[in-house]
Parts: C-alpha cells; structure tokens; sequence
C-alpha cells in the first residue's frame, strides 16, 4: 500500500473528529467570562452622527440591551426583521454596536430594513468589540439597571430565545 | 391506517435493502448465481415500498391528517393544495425520506438500463447502493419517522414557513437531492470497480452518462436555489456562500472535476486512480452536505431543528461509508500508472489542470464552510466566516480555469503543438480583448473587473465558435461534442451574468410616496399607490408601481409584504419585471410614519444570464449523453 493513496483516508478521519467535537457544541452557546460582570465602558461616535458620543455609563438606570451586527453580516439580516418588530413593543432600549463596518454600507442596510435601534454606536474598527469579546457577529447583551451584563447571546436571536429566555429576563430585572 | 402502513412499508423497505446490499455482493464474492440473481428483484421492491410510502405521507398531508405529528407541524387547512404536496419535503422528516425515494429510483434505473452490463457488474453496483439505502432506511426508521402519530389528534396544523411558501421552492429540493443522490452511482460504479480489480475504460463509460445525469440535476437544483434566494428572499443577491448552498455546491465542483476525468479513464485509460478518487469524494461530499444540514453543527439561514441522536447516526454512517469506500481505496486503487505517455499539452494535461483548479476551488469553499467549526472544535472560540473570504479565494482560482477553458477544447490527446493551438486561437484572444474594451465602455463605466469577466467570457465563447467551425469542416460532429459546446457557452454565459450585474446593478433605497418617482438604469418608477389584499392564508400590503421608460410606459408591478397568519415575521414579497438584458426589482420595506414606505429599487442587467447559463450548461449535459454509444444497442451491434 502506498501512502500516498491513504492520505485520503486520513484526512476524512480527521475530519471525521473535527466534527464528532463538534457535533457536541451548539453553535448558539455562550461561553462567556463577562456574564456577572460590569459591561466594559467606553465613549465613541454614534453612527448617524459621530459629532455625538455614546457610552453605556448614559444607560445606568435602565435595563438595555446591546446588539452588535454589522451590515455585511448575513445572519444579522436573519434576526433583523424580529429585532424591528420587538423594538415596536418599546419594551427596553436597544443599542446597537455597529462592528467593524462602513458608516455608509450599515446606514443604508438600516434605511432599507427597517431601524431597530434607539441609537447604533459606531466601532469602525472593532476595538469596542474586543473589550466585549466579540467572537462573531451577531451578538446580544442584556445589561441590568447597574450595568452589569446579565445575559449574551452568539448568534441570531430566534423568536424562541426572545420569547424564552429574554423576555422573562428583562420582566425580571426591571423589577429589581 | 394509512400512515402505518407507509411505517410498514419504511421497516419492510429497510429489510429487503439489507438482502440487496449483502447477498448481491456475497455472490459476487463467492460466485454464487443464485445470490446475484436477488439484486435486480430487490432494487425493484425496494422502490415500490419507498414510492408507496412517501405516496402515504403525501395522502396524509392532501387529506389534512393532523394525527400525524409531521403533517401537523409543516401542515394546515388553509395551506393552498399544492404548497401541501411541496410541504411533504418542508421538513426534515420528510426531506429524507424523499432522499432515500430518490436513491432507490436511481438504483431502480441502473437495474433497469444495465441489461448490456457484466452481470457481477451490476450485482455489485446493485449490493453497493442497498448497503447505502440501508443505512439511511434505518437512520430514518430509528431517529426521523415521518409517521409518528399525535395523539389526540391536532384541531389544525402549524404551517410551513412562509418562506418555503414558493413555486420554486416545491421543485428545489427534489432537484438538488436528485443530483446529490445520483453521484450515489457513479460511487456505486466506482467500489464495484474497486472491489472486482476492474478499473478500465468500460468502467468509465458506464460511469458516465450516470454521472452526467447527476450533475444536471444538481445543476439545476443549485439554479432554482439561486432564482429562488434572489426573489423570494428581498435582498436582491442571487448567491449568499450560506452553508447550506456550500453543500450543495461543493459536490457540485467535484462532479464537474468528476466528469471530465471520466472521459480522460475513458478514452485514454489514464487517471484512474484520480476517477476514482473523485466518484468517492463526489458522493461523500454529498452525504457529509446532507450531515451539515441535518445535524445542525452549523448554523444558517437554512435553520434547521436539531437533534444531537441524529447528528451522531449521520456521522456513523458517513464514517462507515466514506471510510470504509477510502480503505477498499487504499488498498486496490492502481498503483502504478498505465504508462500511458502524454506531454505537457496534451489534452491530458488540459484536463488534469482544470481538475486540479476545480478541486482546490472545492476545497476551499469546503474550508471556509467548516472554518467556524473546526476553530469551535479547537477551542478558539466562536467566528464566522463570511463571502469576503469566499470571494477573494474562490474568484481567483476561477480565473486560470476559465483560461483554460479555451485552449482544452483545442488541445489533442497525447500531444500537440502548442504553436498551432496558439496560432488557431488568435481570432478568439482578438474578440476577447475587443469586448474586454468596448462592452465596459458601451455599459458607460471602465472597471478593470469587468473588463476581466468579458475578457474571459467571450474568450470561451470565441474559442467555442472556432471549434464549432472547425468541426463542420471536418464532418457531423457527435453529440459529446455539441453538449461540451452548450455546457462551455453556458458558463460563459454565466460568467457574463455576474460581470454585469457585479459592475453595472444599480441600486436605490428611497423613502417614496403615491406619486413619487425614482430612476434606475434608463428606468423610471413612479409609486402609484399602496393597499391591503388577502391572500388564503396572509394579508398584505400591495403597493403599485408604474414602470416607464422615455416616457412609454412599459409594465406595472404590484410588490407585497406579507404577513401570513401561522407566523409572527412579515414576509417581503419582491415584484420582478424580467428582461433579457435587465431586471427591474421593487420590494417594500418598513412603512414610515408620515403616509410613505421605505421602497428598494434595483436596475439588474443581464441577471437573468445567471440562471440561463446554468439552464444552458443542463441542456449541453442532456444533449452529451443522448450520445449513441451510450445506447446499448448500438454498442452491442459496432462492438460485437
């Protein structure tokens, strides 16, 4: 047997343990440090106006949430249109966290599908996005009325999640 | 009753594709007649239960029955009869149980049409697919029944998503997994081979027409896929690198790989360990596009339920497939080569070339589809990766192809001169460089982009021609020769198609209301007025536009957003006025507060080429293998 003809045969096993680890992981699922934690702090540009600054320390007081989408991200288009409508029911503020996009390309996608944010922080160069250890975009953040970040999503919300776990979530910290 | 006895027929289908996977190939083994003689019976059998039992799942969603938990869950009174028909695949239930019909047709039909094959042949081609039917029969047996009951009985059922509400949609699917599942054959074909040490040019012939099937279809699932994407889904783009479209279009590539080096084993008897390789690989690709999709380890815009007893059983089975088709691999695939000579421009060499490009062009679209997985598995933490990476890798290896894609045809077996194929090619490279320059300029903008897409494009199309000539000089060219022609033009065609939507679309989001106007192209669209209707199960909201162009108008388009009952998210309905050389697209966004809409407008020329190219490259696979030595009678009168 030469080895040149198993060589397909390892790389398919290989592959094969890739995925068994894999198959063990939900992609949705948050291995999160900062849950429990302060949300970091920081001062940049909106993204409408950069003239204006955003930083969360303006939110204490009031339950937020952070949703970090960007608009070369396809999934951020999935969990859009229900981002659009659960911001009609006004139930809290949504901050979005424009990642590492142009000012133009993300105007123009909020334009198109509807804007679901009280406001959008611009991070051109996703160097907010590090202190938050963005792994992928979308991602979702639930902060408490002291700035503490109480829940994180990876992924596009569904209307599971939404309905499951942040609804409940925000009734429960606008109560404390 | 019904439902249990397409349960039945399921367990009795798995049963008798035991016996025509083992006893077929034990026979062949041992040489035992009596046990060859049960693979064609079997094949048979097994897909007359398959039929009857997706026919039941069919019957339970026509007649509304809601005792049957899939028909509830995908199902309801107010869906329209045929999205009920189309349903019977909206799931995953049902999705594979329409795969594992479409395996046993295949298998039915190479029983039917081998007549003229070696008997051992087709016993071991039969056994190969019932050990694979078998597998998948009893993945859906134990983790996936489509027949489960409800009990008591759901008052209405819960409807298919909205999104997979679409003509183009009932046929996707079908398509693609006929493509899929038919690269099962040339596998087949291909352990057969391996197993009865006959990897020789009769081998290949038979592959071919097989194959070439498969890839039609596949080619045409992935087209449908793209048509629907681009005017169902309201973006406007025809081609997302989703995950799930990588599944399908990564076998894809490795068919398209697979079937030149066919003809390299066919009429050279060269390559043959590579042919094989790729019948392997093109049918594992395959089955590990359906584990992506159906075990949810990526996530998609095709999300799909999960269930981790079914990621582990797929990943069983594609382990077992795949790894024990790669160690039968290691062990007999030839391990010298023939000795067949040819030179460095040899139409070999031209083959082997475009196989290679389109392989690493596989393997990177595969790679940046498992990239997120593999750096999960890690432990690096979570990305995803995205069409700027698809993009700047997949465009370039593209490149080198096309070019080839000119000179192969010229090129003859063996050798030839490289001199007299560049001397014939002038008049080809003389277009090319021509519309390189003038199509930008007519289009009104020079990108050096474009200018590249034509270049290559009419680069194919002037090489085509040439040949064309050529081969009408020299007397009736066969039918190989005019498919190879129509599949080529099609690619060029298609290539075209992206040019100039990719440089030329143009786009406008606008805030407009009754009475306002806007310009794409030399198009103007003016906002007539906007309504309610209601559809049988959504209401929506119906705007009017006029579309005129100098003053003449030329069609009016009514584009909805929908809001259908069973769902909570609204559904864009985009309204497409098609054209040869344009697209005219209006979709509706949010309503604003003051009376007017968020309104998309795109001006898309020559989209519509895209999806033509691919119809045409289809045609160009159905002419190449109406190819009379396919037919069995005739090779049974000119080779006796």
């Amino acid at each position: 047997m030469k080895p040149r003809l198993l060589a397909p045969l390892i790389l398919f096993i290989l592959l094969v343990a890739f995925l068994a680890i894999g198959l063990n992981r939900d992609p949705h699922e948050v291995p999160s440090p900062l849950i429990g934690k302060p949300a970091p702090n920081f001062e940049i540009g909106q993204l409408a106006d950069p003239q204006k600054m955003f930083s969360p320390e303006s939110m204490k007081g009031k339950v937020w949430m952070l949703n970090v989408w960007a608009s070369w991200c396809v999934a951020c288009r999935e969990e859009h249109p229900l981002l659009v409508e659960f911001s009609k029911t006004k139930t809290l503020p949504i901050i979005g966290l424009d990642y590492k996009d142009q000012r133009a390309d993300a105007m123009t996608m909020l334009s198109r599908e509807g804007n679901p944010y009280t406001l959008s922080a611009f991070d051109g160069n996703g160097r907010v996005g590090i202190d938050y250890g963005v792994y992928g975009v979308p991602e979702t953040y639930i902060i408490d009325k002291t700035g503490v970040i109480r829940y994180k999503n990876i992924g596009p919300i569904t209307p599971e999640i939404l309905k499951e776990k942040i609804a409940p979530l925000i009734a429960e910290l606008n109560q404390l | 009753m019904i439902p249990e006895l397409g349960h039945y027929a399921l367990i009795l289908a798995f049963c008798i594709a035991l016996v025509q996977g083992v006893l077929p190939l034990l026979g062949a083994y041992q040489g035992r007649r009596e046990w060859l003689v049960l693979a064609k019976p079997a094949a048979q059998t097994v897909f007359l239960l398959l039929a009857f039992a997706f026919g039941s799942l069919a019957w339970s969603f026509y007649v509304n029955d809601f005792s049957v938990l899939y028909v509830a869950e995908h199902s309801n009174t107010q869906l329209p009869t045929v999205y009920r028909f189309g349903a019977v695949w909206g799931g995953h239930e049902g999705s594979l149980l329409l795969w594992l019909l479409l395996l046993s047709t295949w298998t039915f039909l190479v029983a039917q049409l081998s007549d003229a094959l070696d008997e051992f042949m087709v016993a071991r081609v039969i056994g190969v697919l019932g050990l694979v039917s078998s597998g998948l029969l009893l993945f859906v047996i134990a983790t996936s029944n489509p027949f489960e009951r409800l009990l008591p009985a759901a008052q209405e059922g819960r409807s298919l998503n909205p999104l997979l509400q679409d003509p183009g949609l009932v046929f996707h699917p079908p398509m693609l997994y006929m493509g899929y599942v038919g690269f099962s054959v040339a596998f087949a074909f291909a352990i057969a081979s391996l197993l009865s040490n006959r990897l020789d040019a009769a081998w290949a012939r038979w592959s071919r027409p097989w194959t070439t099937a498969a890839w039609i279809f596949l080619t045409l699932g992935i087209a449908l896929g793209s048509w629907w994407a681009y005017y169902e889904l309201g973006w406007g783009g025809w081609w997302f690198w989703d995950p799930v479209e990588n599944a399908s279009f990564i076998p894809w590539l490795v068919g398209t790989a697979l079937l030149h080096s066919l003809a390299v084993t066919e009429k050279r008897g060269v390559f043959k360990s590579w042919t094989v390789l790729l019948a392997i690989t093109a049918f594992s690709l395959s089955l590990l596009g359906t584990f992506l999709v159906r075990s949810g380890v990526l996530t998609s815009v095709h999300a799909f339920a999960t269930d981790p007893r079914r990621g582990i059983f797929i990943l069983i089975l594609l382990s077992l497939v795949v790894g024990s088709s790669l160690t039968l691999y290691a062990i007999r695939a030839p391990k010298r080569a023939t000795g067949a000579q040819f030179t460095l421009t040899a139409r070999e060499t031209m083959i082997l070339l475009g196989n290679v490009f389109l392989v690493a062009a596989a393997a990177s679209v595969l790679l940046g589809t498992l990239y997120p997985l593999l750096i999960d598995a890690l432990n690096l933490g979570k990305i995803s990766v995205g069409p700027p990476y698809f993009n700047a890798v997949f465009v370039p290896i593209m490149i080198p192809l096309l070019v080839l894609m000119g000179i192969g045809p010229w090129t003859n077996w063996k050798n030839t001169h490289l001199l007299t194929v560049i001397q014939r090619l002038w008049i080809a490279a003389l277009l090319a460089v021509i519309a390189a320059v003038l199509i930008p300029t007519i289009m009104g903008e020079f990108t050096w982009l474009a200018s590249l897409g034509f270049l290559l494009a009419f680069w194919i199309i002037g090489s085509g021609i040439q040949q064309v000539m050529r081969q009408f000089k020299t007397g009736r060219p066969t039918r190989s020769f005019i498919g190879m022609q129509f599949a080529h033009l099609g690619i060029a065609i298609f290539v075209i198609g992206v040019t100039m939507v990719g440089a030329y679309q143009e786009e406008r989001d606008v805030k407009m209301s009754s009475g306002d106007t806007v310009t794409v192209g030399a198009y103007q669209i003016q906002m007539k007025g906007i309504g309610a209707v209601a559809g049988p199960n959504y209401k929506a909201t119906r705007g009017t536009f006029e579309v005129s162009r100098k003053g003449q108008l030329e069609t009016t388009l009514y584009p909805e957003k929908r809001n259908y009952f069973s769902s909570t998210m609204p559904m864009t309905e985009a309204a497409i006025n098609a054209g040869l050389t344009r697209d005219i697209y209006v979709s509706l966004g949010e309503a604003l507060p003051d009376q007017s809409w968020a309104v998309r407008v795109y001006y898309k020329p020559f989209v519509d080429w895209i999806w033509g190219g691919c119809l045409l490259m289809a045609l160009g696979g159905l002419i190449a293998i109406s190819d009379k030595r396919y037919r069995s009678k005739w090779r049974a009168t000119h080779e006796a």
